[in-house]
């Protein structure tokens, strides 16, 4: 069984060399508005207790429904402000939508380019899935053992993401260079698997005629 | 001589309404909680000989007399287009006029009406019901929706509303809101599904409750499975056995069909506690009884029920639960009475599920709550609720790219940016379709937005930024910016089912100005009652002894209130009749209690110790 973080880091070939970093560290001419949304400094690192705290508290303030009798000005601006909340808390409770929303956000394009090797790992994972959705049962078992492992995998990933994003942050400009290319990695890795696992779900749910 | 509580002031209350498939309820908060107004409302609409349109008890016993002029389960309609509701045909009476295509005509009698228009009857039934029982004119209200209905049933259930003269302040999910009577009677912490199986919709729904803030994890449903199509199976097998005893086809006779349509629902109803029940018709002399015993029974419904048990898991899954980290299971719906899906339930959720909530009234109840939450009267509690599908438009070859996934928190966003393809281009169509299919034919059409006038430049130069809103009642609202001129980008919004606004407008005048004449009338007429006993009851106190120890003063206080209530009592202005009835009721004050001291006195005297 391939260790998480072998997956992560035998890279090193060309086709990941397209992340670019930005020297800008100062975000206030950035767009980082789901931050301000939170008074939150922009960081990957992110409390998610302080963020749930702090996105009761100003749902409370600013819900629609606590505007029921206002003007319709007042009512416009709570709409406002609450929407951007909701789409704020949806993008920064997710560390992988996080991360891809500082960087953008931060002037770093990331690559979508999945780590090498990825691909011919789950080639035949793939086939085995067709020939299920074809009808042929006797790749349920191999695929019901491929979503516990890769289940157990993308959890494995989600701490590994937290302590990278925690270093990122600490890091100077010069250093985040170097950690910015296996963060990439685990967060294209992490979105190729969850979207395997969709499927893969999907079709274990059809249950046999 | 009065006592009255005065409750949220001046302005008048904003009413919580179940606007049901099968039955309707209105509910008001008040400082004990909420409290469901008159009773129940049938929601069926019927039309007289006269041409008068009646709703509820009237028209269910016009469903039996004159069913070619009368509607019922009208909910199953709303927001649909003719080509959706052909299966629903082949099980439902419906009478749909000629020329209905994206929006559906009845015809009752020689009239005809739009699905909100029959829906808004319902509610302004419940309305006078509301105004009559609470003595104010009723002008907002809180109307719940089953959680996964869309967008264009949602907007056919508002314009229903003002249709009906009722400013709809906010729609409820039903499972939402029957968490909000459930989390303000039972619990205020943990995780809660409910599980909301009605006449024609099922909902599932799976809350967070944290101090206060009723937060909807995820939802899932299905707009058109509900006790209507248990009932579709036993009127079938009635009707092929009537068809093999009496050797005819009674199917297309709809008196007939609506009598036994009434003969089976007494059945299931009477299922849910006996082992056995007979389904009993009479029609034109002839006699059909039916025993259905209860293992028949479940064994003909246990595909229905398991309809609900798909979108249970999803839901679960979506929610990010587990099934042993929900604590309750609370049962909402006529058709959760039913043993099969109580256990049913019990084995999906591993735990007894509640159901000591009267599961006909608690939407409407918790819909009273949402509205004391929106008038500011209860401020302790909070609902945060998610759209039930995902919003997307079409992109090349007929796929669909989404915008806000369901279960997102409303209100919800999304921005994206356009561009012409053409040198010149002026304009730029955008189709806008909700659900979770990756194709656009696999999806509900919502509307097709017009992005017009767009400044001629050549192609992929133009940058119109355009942000998609689900407002807090799972309803969308486009707008559009040029980013170039940063001027508002002008779009047109033809709505793929439903009503546009001039539409509902003129549907809403005759009515609401009709109901704003009636209520002036009632309130009137009720004011003059009052007057009436207050003007009765003096002149007898004027015989007692007690008015004779009065003052002169407050004697000719009495003969003034006397005769400024006269002068005012057959004008048209009923707050006037008000003012001088408690005039005079202030001037009887001494009076009154002088009377009340005497009779206290005379009583004591009167009493025997021992009884």
């Amino acid at each position: 069984m391939r260790a998480p973080v072998r997956m992560l880091t035998h890279g090193g070939s060309l086709c990941w060399g397209t992340a670019t970093v930005s020297e800008r560290t100062d975000y206030s001419n950035s767009q980082m508005r789901f931050y301000e949304a939170f008074e939150l400094e922009p960081a990957l690192s992110i409390d998610a207790d302080d963020l749930k705290k702090r996105f009761y508290e100003r749902s409370r303030q600013w819900h629609p429904d606590r505007f029921g009798r206002a003007s319709a000005e007042e009512q416009q601006k709570a709409l406002d402000m609450t929407s951007a909340l909701n789409d704020a808390f949806r993008i920064l409770r997710d560390p992988a939508s996080r991360g891809e929303y500082f960087f953008k956000e931060s002037g770093v394009e990331l690559s979508k380019q999945l780590p090498s090797g990825t691909l011919e790992e789950f080639f035949e994972l793939n086939m085995a899935l067709e020939e299920l959705r074809a009808g042929d049962e006797s790749f349920r078992p191999q695929l019901i053992e491929a979503r516990d492992k890769y289940s157990g995998l993308l959890n494995e990933m989600g701490k590994q993401l937290t302590v990278f994003f925690e270093l990122y942050d600490k890091y100077t400009p010069s250093e985040r260079k170097i950690i910015i290319e296996p963060i990439q990695n685990l967060l294209n890795t992490r979105r190729y698997i969850a979207n395997f696992l969709r499927e893969v779900d999907k079709q274990l749910n059809v249950l046999p005629n | 001589m009065s006592f009255q509580i005065d409750f949220g002031g001046e302005k008048s209350p904003i009413v919580g309404i179940d606007l049901g498939t099968t039955n309707s309820l209105v509910a008001v908060m008040e400082l004990t909680g909420p409290r469901i107004l008159s009773g129940i409302v049938p929601s069926v609409v019927s039309v007289n000989q006269a041409g008068e349109v009646i709703a509820g008890a009237e028209a269910r016993e016009m469903l039996l007399t004159h069913p070619e002029r009368t509607v019922y389960s009208v909910k199953r309609l709303m927001g649909r287009g003719v080509e959706d509701i052909q299966e629903e045909l082949k099980l439902f009476p419906f009478h749909i006029a000629e020329g209905s295509e994206s929006t559906i005509k009845l015809k009752l009698g020689d009239k005809t009406f739009t699905p909100p228009e029959v829906s808004a009857h319902i509610l302004h039934r419940l309305k006078l019901d509301a105004e009559a029982e609470l003595g104010v004119q009723i002008t907002q209200a809180v109307i719940t929706v089953p959680a996964y209905f869309n967008d264009a049933q949602r907007q056919a259930t508002k314009d229903a509303g003002r249709i009906a003269g009722l400013e709809v302040l906010r729609l409820v999910n039903e499972p939402t809101a029957a968490a909000l009577a459930y989390g303000l009677d039972k619990r205020n912490e943990g995780i809660v599904a409910v599980y909301d199986f009605g006449g024609g919709t099922f909902d599932i729904s799976i809350l967070r409750l944290h101090d206060g803030i009723f937060e909807v994890l995820a939802t899932n449903g299905d707009t058109h499975l509900g006790g209507d199509d248990i009932d579709n199976l036993l009127l079938k097998i009635a009707l092929e056995d009537i068809q093999s005893e009496w050797n005819e086809d009674v199917s297309k006779k709809s008196d007939a069909v609506q009598l036994l349509r009434r003969a089976v629902i007494d059945a299931k109803e009477q299922l849910s506690f006996l082992p056995a029940a007979v389904i009993d018709l009479a029609y034109d002399g002839k006699k059909y009884q039916r025993e259905i015993s209860r293992d028949l029974f479940d064994t003909l419904i246990a595909p229905v029920i398991d309809r609900t048990l798909g979108p249970c898991r999803n839901c679960i899954k979506d929610a990010g639960v587990s099934v042993e980290e929900i604590d309750e299971v609370v049962m909402v719906g006529g058709s959760t009475r039913i043993p099969l899906v109580r256990s049913a339930v019990e084995v999906l959720f591993r735990k007894r599920p509640h159901t000591e909530l009267n599961p006909d009234e608690v939407v409407a109840l918790g819909a009273a709550v949402q509205a004391g939450i929106l008038s500011g009267d209860v401020e302790d509690k909070l609902l945060l609720d998610v759209t039930p599908l995902s919003l997307g438009i079409e992109t090349m070859g007929g796929l669909v790219s989404k915008l806000i996934h369901r279960n997102s928190t409303i209100p919800a966003s999304a921005t994206e940016q356009f561009t012409t393809a053409v040198d010149g281009q002026r304009n730029v169509l955008i189709h806008v379709v909700q659900g979770e299919r990756e194709l656009v034919k696999d999806c509900r059409s919502l509307a097709r937005f017009d992005l017009k006038d767009i400044a001629p430049m050549p192609a992929g130069f133009a940058r119109i930024e355009v942000r998609f809103l689900i407002d807090a009642n799972g309803i969308l609202s486009v707008t559009a910016r040029d980013q170039r001129s940063g001027k508002e980008q002008s779009v047109e919004i033809k709505p793929s089912y439903g009503l546009t606004d001039d539409q509902v407008e003129a549907m809403i005048l005759e009515s609401f100005d009709k109901a704003q004449e009636d209520f002036h009338e009632r309130q009137l007429r009720e004011a003059r009652v009052e007057a009436d006993a207050i003007l009765a009851a003096t002149d007898k106190a004027k015989q007692n002894d007690a008015y004779f120890e009065l003052t002169d003063e407050e004697r000719a206080a009495i003969e003034r209130g006397v005769n400024e209530l006269l002068v005012v009592y057959h004008g048209d202005d009923h707050l006037l009749v008000r003012s001088k009835i408690d005039q005079l009721n202030e001037a009887t004050q001494t009076l009154a209690e002088n009377m009340m001291n005497t009779a206290v006195r005379g009583a004591l005297k009167g009493t025997n110790v021992n009884g």
